[in-house]
């Protein structure tokens, strides 16, 4: 079914009692020409990109557990283009392309909503070092503005400009940033693809690869053998479990990064704002809540949750930017689990056996680069060749030093 | 998480840093030959859910470098070591 005003009315009128379900919930086939391991926003982005733009529809999406119960659903739902480096910011400018016209491209709601993401600064140095970042993004054809302190004023008028330590003295901003209702981009993927003739399987993980004189023949899963020409992973945060069962080693730790959320109140941000002095970023639900994060915990794990030295620092940078954030209670907090790569870029790239496709290493930010992630990532399986985007998301740029590395700071995971 | 140095007794993590996995070897060669060598031990990781042979510095400490096994899925320590004695 086709969503539109005529069938909202149509559905109303008839009390709603003849909505179909959004997905099917298929048996595996025998074989597919593609398998993707992973039903988060990326895999799914990818299933529908390969059906919509490439016309692969003989597809099947295997998923461990429910649609949208991973990263996509953990995430503190940003999207935003400024980054700096020219590996970067062409991919991520598209990604925000894309995300500007999924609504229409998906025919679903998933409240794109391009309020703005705000970065501070507290001296001239940073000023410097944003004004350089901004006219990377602009060169790019991202859109980025740099404001003063009264137009920082302007937009959130409760932050502190007094701190002694850390002044506000203007901002970065990026208008067209903003956030999207991060269930609904899964759940829109998902249908889209299902329209397609996308199998999306769920509660069925892959458990072995089968590989037989290095080409991919099919994956082994809960569900059984399941054959497939080509097999694409999708599986950020778990990799490096997953690409074990292929026999490979991946430039990649599992890290955990918390997210908070307070009480509802009513809108006071309108806008999403970054602390430029600490790690702090901080948007409004439309439930009212302020949702928030900050650093990444910073050591190996796989327990999605994290411990209380980070919760600590997320409040004092909390408290540093809008001191009235500390009136408020949390009422929740959680944690997802990530593939912090070695040079703190993605990967997107084929594997040394046939067939086997990879997609991952999105640090803390995989969430905004969901349709690009897919779109590039659907090139890559249809034609064989990275798309020109995508292009330096490669394995062999640790191995020949043309590492994407945005914060200069070297092999080590956890200072990305 | 706390983490027992062996000279500080139990101490909150926050006086700790991370440095990563403790098994990577270091080439003894730096010749070209030993390329491949180097790429793993600088870039590759095991990178298991489960038993972690890993470093920390008591930063806010002694400054002590210790090998500490932690399973990563729960962060439970099960020991902690000098990491030159083990070295």
């Amino acid at each position: 079914m086709r969503y539109s005003i005529a069938s909202l009315f149509a559905n109303a009128l008839t009390g709603n009692r003849n909505w179909k379900p959004v997905w099917r919930e298929p048996d595996p086939k025998p074989s597919y020409d593609v398998v993707i391991v992973g039903g988060g926003g990326h895999g799914l982005a990818t299933a529908h990109y390969l059906a919509k733009e490439h016309g692969i529809t003989n597809v099947a999406v295997i998923e461990k557990s429910y649609l949208g119960s991973g990263n996509v659903g953990r995430n503190t739902t940003i999207v935003r283009s400024n980054y700096l480096l020219p590996g970067n910011e062409p991919f991520y400018e598209w990604s925000m392309k894309l995300w500007e016209g999924l609504e229409k491209d998906i025919n679903y709601n998933a409240m794109v909503s391009q309020r703005g993401v705000l970065n501070v600064f507290h001296s001239d140095g940073q000023r410097d070092a944003f004004v350089r970042r901004g006219n990377a993004m602009r060169f790019h054809g991202a859109d980025a503005e740099l404001l003063d302190k009264e137009q920082v004023r302007a937009l959130v008028p409760f932050v502190d400009f007094e701190n002694a330590r850390f002044p506000i003295k203007g901002g970065l901003y990026q208008p067209r940033g903003g956030t999207v209702r991060h269930d609904a981009v899964v759940w829109g993927y998902a249908r889209s693809a299902d329209q397609h003739g996308v199998d999306i399987i769920q509660n069925c993980a892959a458990t072995g690869f089968r590989i037989e004189n290095g080409r991919i023949v099919g994956v082994e899963t809960e569900k059984g053998f399941i054959g497939a020409k080509k097999v694409a992973l999708s599986v950020a945060g778990s990799s490096s479990r997953v690409a074990a069962m292929a026999g490979m080693r991946l430039p990649i730790e599992a890290h955990v990064l918390q997210a908070f959320v307070t009480e509802g109140i009513k809108p006071l941000l309108d806008t999403v704002i970054t602390f430029g002095a600490g790690h702090f970023y901080c948007s409004q639900s439309d439930k009212g809540g302020l949702v928030f994060g900050g650093d990444i915990d910073g050591y190996n794990t796989y327990a999605q949750r994290g411990n209380l030295p980070v919760v600590e620092d997320v409040a004092e940078g909390g408290m540093a930017l809008i001191p009235a954030i500390g009136r408020l209670r949390i009422l929740r907090s959680w944690g997802g689990l990530l593939d912090m790569s070695m040079d703190g870029s993605p990967i997107i790239d084929q594997t040394h056996i046939d067939g086997l496709y990879f997609n991952g290493g999105w640090c803390y930010g995989g969430f905004k680069a969901t349709p690009a992630a897919g779109w590039c990532f659907a090139h890559l399986i249809a034609t064989g060749q990275s798309h020109p985007f995508a292009s330096a998301y490669r394995f062999d740029r640790f191995a020949s030093g043309r590492v994407i590395d945005e914060k200069g700071m070297g092999a080590q995971p956890n200072l990305h | 998480m706390r983490i027992t140095c062996p000279y500080c007794g139990t101490r909150n993590l926050d006086e700790f840093t991370y440095r990563g996995d403790a098994t990577v070897k270091r080439p003894e060669s730096i010749e070209e030959t030993a390329r491949d060598a180097w790429v793993d031990y600088v870039y590759l990781r095991d990178n298991p859910a489960g038993p972690h042979k890993e470093l920390w510095h008591h930063s806010a400490g002694c400054h002590a470098w210790l090998e500490v096994t932690r399973d990563t899925t729960t962060h439970e320590i099960t020991a902690v070591d000098r990491a030159a004695k083990v070295r």
